[in-house]
């Protein structure tokens, strides 16, 4: 401290020496300063621990790229022996779990549509008959081939595995040429354009990441600028300031919305086969969902850096937990609980079914109510989180 | 409570025994205060001694721990929204919004209180302030006296009962200054209230009535003359050579409870006349000095209870 006082009042005598020593003096004078600002903001500080441990364990478990236990339909046209061989044979596999039981063709693709399950296995009337005849028919196995990763290595064990299996239970056929054909449907993108797949989801992702960020910064910059005291100081109530807030940004994200897709449609090729319409409702929702939460945000955090945090901490789990990135059927159930509470779960459901398979709204009520749900949750914790004084 | 009721007509702010702290250090203590229709009151203290927070417990910015009161006839712990209606409250800091312009800025403002013709109240605001030429700069970007201007107008648009201002002239220039107090002056002939805070003295002599108020406590209220009249101070104006060791001989002697040099002149304070009388005597023979007997100015009442407070509190 002696030091900074005298090379400053004796001046001109000492210019050398603080040329010399200068630069480090003063990054040293700036690292301390920063260190003490850090130290001073706990909820950086825990952050700084908390997101790579966190994020680390949540989808070192998490994430898994050969999916198994897979939701399945079946559809079962007769009761038989052989039927009951196969089904075991399949989920013995580890691929195929059977969820749901339908009993008309209807059903099933309904299931297929909405993504309620990956996969649906049909066992057609007269099948054990016909095989026992040498008839040589054939099963059903439709897929929802939207995500090929998560479709394709349980398709390509199918065949050798059923095999395998019914040569121990039921000594029927010989190996070499199968006793019937699994003939399987790789609904929706049965190219398994992975392109086709990821842009869709694409724009859940970019969507989520700028909506945040606008909200996010939006009250602790007014706190930080000051204006906060003139606002709460004038007639507007907090759920009032939280519209404005919101409002402007729905359309930008709409426009964002409709760049994105528009590129997607033109440049890579993405179909859109269901409604556009029912996509730009389900999209402002969606929009208007991130907007909410990016603004809870922004009421419960100090300052404009926790608030970039926060997005960040939702942001991550968001890609990899969202069935965006990673198939969300392979993964745990407890990861699965987290990603239902994540509005890009859902969107990126919605969006897939109505670009690649043509979903209606009526397919995708779960995910619609859900994305309100979240939303309406949202603007709760903000508007009762938002501080009507300076207290 | 019942008198105050009565005038309620009378009577913009009423409040009683307000008490508010942070962490611990109370910053308000038990503060009452009165300010009746139509006048300019002003708010003085040092740095810190609460006039802020007593602002904002005023407006509904704060809720006070203890104690209560009406605003314009409106309870401040329950009828905030009505009162945030009716109030104008100019920040100490320049709280508009930097990024946006003049204009925009007071459209906003018209906008919130629910203004039928924005637009034109913020074209009338700005010629009002003399802003005219000036409307489409950003209020960030303005120099600080016309920041002032413009917060000022900001909180008198959408024409309010009371104007809370705290240190609108700070940093401000004395000619900005003097326009500014013109200005409240021509308001309260409105009938408008204003309660403002200040550390001018010569401010201090322009509001009807006054309140000190020092580490939370208010010492004393009335008339500038009230005031200075129930201080009980004696002062003495010394003019001549050498006040600068008068001075430090004289400070801390017995009966001397304040000793200030202005300009040319030194004032030299006590609580106790005897006392001071005795204790100056050996000065007021010699030669080259002038003693007067004079009344203590303002300035000099507040500085003594200010540093007797200072004794009592903290």
């Amino acid at each position: 401290m002696s030091a900074f006082v005298t090379a400053g009042s004796s001046g001109e005598s000492r210019e050398p020496n603080e040329t010399r020593f200068g630069f480090w003096r003063r990054s040293y004078a700036m690292v301390v300063k920063e260190f003490i600002q850090l130290r001073r903001d706990r909820v950086s500080f825990a952050m700084i621990v908390m997101i790579p441990v966190m994020q680390l364990l949540l989808f070192g478990y998490a994430i898994n790229t050969t999916p198994r236990n897979l939701p399945t339909a079946l559809l079962l046209q007769e009761d038989s022996d052989l039927g009951r061989s196969i089904l075991k044979a399949l989920q013995n596999t580890d691929y195929f779990r059977f969820t749901r039981e339908v009993h008309n063709v209807a059903e099933f693709d309904d299931l297929l549509l909405s993504g309620k399950v990956l996969f649906g296995v049909e066992i057609p009337r007269g099948f054990e008959r016909a095989v026992r005849r040498g008839d040589y028919p054939a099963m059903l196995v439709a897929a929802d081939a939207t995500d090929p990763v998560a479709a394709g290595s349980a398709l390509s064990a199918l065949s050798a595995v059923v095999q395998t299996a019914l040569d121990h239970d039921l000594h029927i056929g010989d190996p070499a040429s199968p006793p019937f054909e699994i003939r399987v449907h790789a609904r929706y993108n049965p190219a398994a354009s992975s392109r086709l797949n990821i842009v869709p989801g694409l724009v859940g992702t970019i969507l989520t990441m700028t909506m945040l960020i606008f909200t996010a910064l939006s009250v602790t910059r007014e706190i930080e600028r000051g204006t906060m005291e003139s606002l709460l100081s004038m007639p507007i109530k907090p759920v009032e300031v939280m519209f404005g807030k919101i409002i402007p940004y729905v359309l930008v994200g709409f426009v964002q919305a409709a760049l994105i897709i528009g590129i997607g449609v033109t440049l890579f090729g993405v179909p859109v086969r269901g409604s556009m319409i029912l996509l730009a409702l389900l999209s402002t929702l969606f929009i208007t969902t991130n907007l909410a939460i990016g603004y809870t945000f922004s009421t419960i955090v100090q300052n404009q850096l926790q608030a970039m945090q926060m997005s960040m901490m939702f942001f991550l789990p968001s890609i990899l937990l969202s069935g965006f990135m990673f198939p969300f059927a392979g993964m745990p159930v407890w990861a699965q609980y987290i990603g239902e509470g994540l509005p890009l779960t859902h969107y990126v459901r919605i969006v897939r079914a109505i670009m690649l398979k043509g979903a209606t709204l009526q397919n995708l009520q779960y995910d619609m109510l859900a994305l309100l749900a979240l939303m309406l949750l949202a603007m709760t914790i903000a508007v009762t989180r938002f501080r009507r004084t300076l207290d | 409570m019942t008198a105050g009721q009565a005038s309620a007509e009378n009577v913009a702010i009423d409040v009683h025994g307000l008490s508010k702290s942070f962490g611990g250090r109370e910053v308000v203590h038990d503060l009452s205060m009165q300010v009746k229709r139509g006048t300019i009151y002003g708010f003085l203290g040092p740095n810190g001694s609460g006039k802020t927070t007593t602002i904002r417990m005023l407006c509904g910015l704060l809720t006070p721990d203890r104690g209560e009161g009406s605003c314009l006839g409106y309870d401040i712990r329950r009828d905030a929204d009505r009162i945030k209606r009716q109030v104008g409250y100019m920040t100490q800091r320049f709280s508009l919004y930097q990024d946006l312009s003049v204009r925009e800025n007071l459209e906003f403002v018209a906008r919130l209180y629910g203004v039928r013709d924005a637009r034109g109240t913020a074209r009338e605001m700005i010629r009002r302030l003399g802003l005219t030429g000036r409307e489409g700069q950003l209020a960030g970007e303005l120099s600080g006296g016309w920041k002032q201007r413009l917060a000022l107008g900001a909180c008198t648009l959408p024409n309010p009962q009371l104007l809370l201002l705290d240190e609108p002239t700070a940093g401000v220039d004395p000619k900005a200054r003097r326009d500014f107090w013109n200005e409240i002056h021509a308001l309260a002939a409105d009938g408008l209230t204003v309660l403002v805070s200040t550390h001018y003295m010569d401010e201090a002599e322009r509001c009807h009535e006054i309140a000190y108020i020092a580490y939370g406590h208010l010492l004393a209220h009335g008339t500038v003359d009230e005031v200075i009249a129930k201080s009980a101070l004696t002062t003495y104006t010394v003019t001549g050579d050498g006040l600068n060791t008068l001075a430090a001989e004289l400070t801390g002697k017995p009966g001397i409870d304040m000793v200030a040099p202005f300009g040319t002149s030194l004032h030299v304070s006590g609580r106790d006349v005897a006392a001071l009388e005795a204790t100056i005597a050996p000065w007021r023979e010699r030669g080259g000095l002038r003693w007067q007997h004079s009344a203590p100015s303002l300035e000099d009442v507040f500085i003594e209870l200010m540093s007797r407070s200072k004794d009592n509190f903290q």
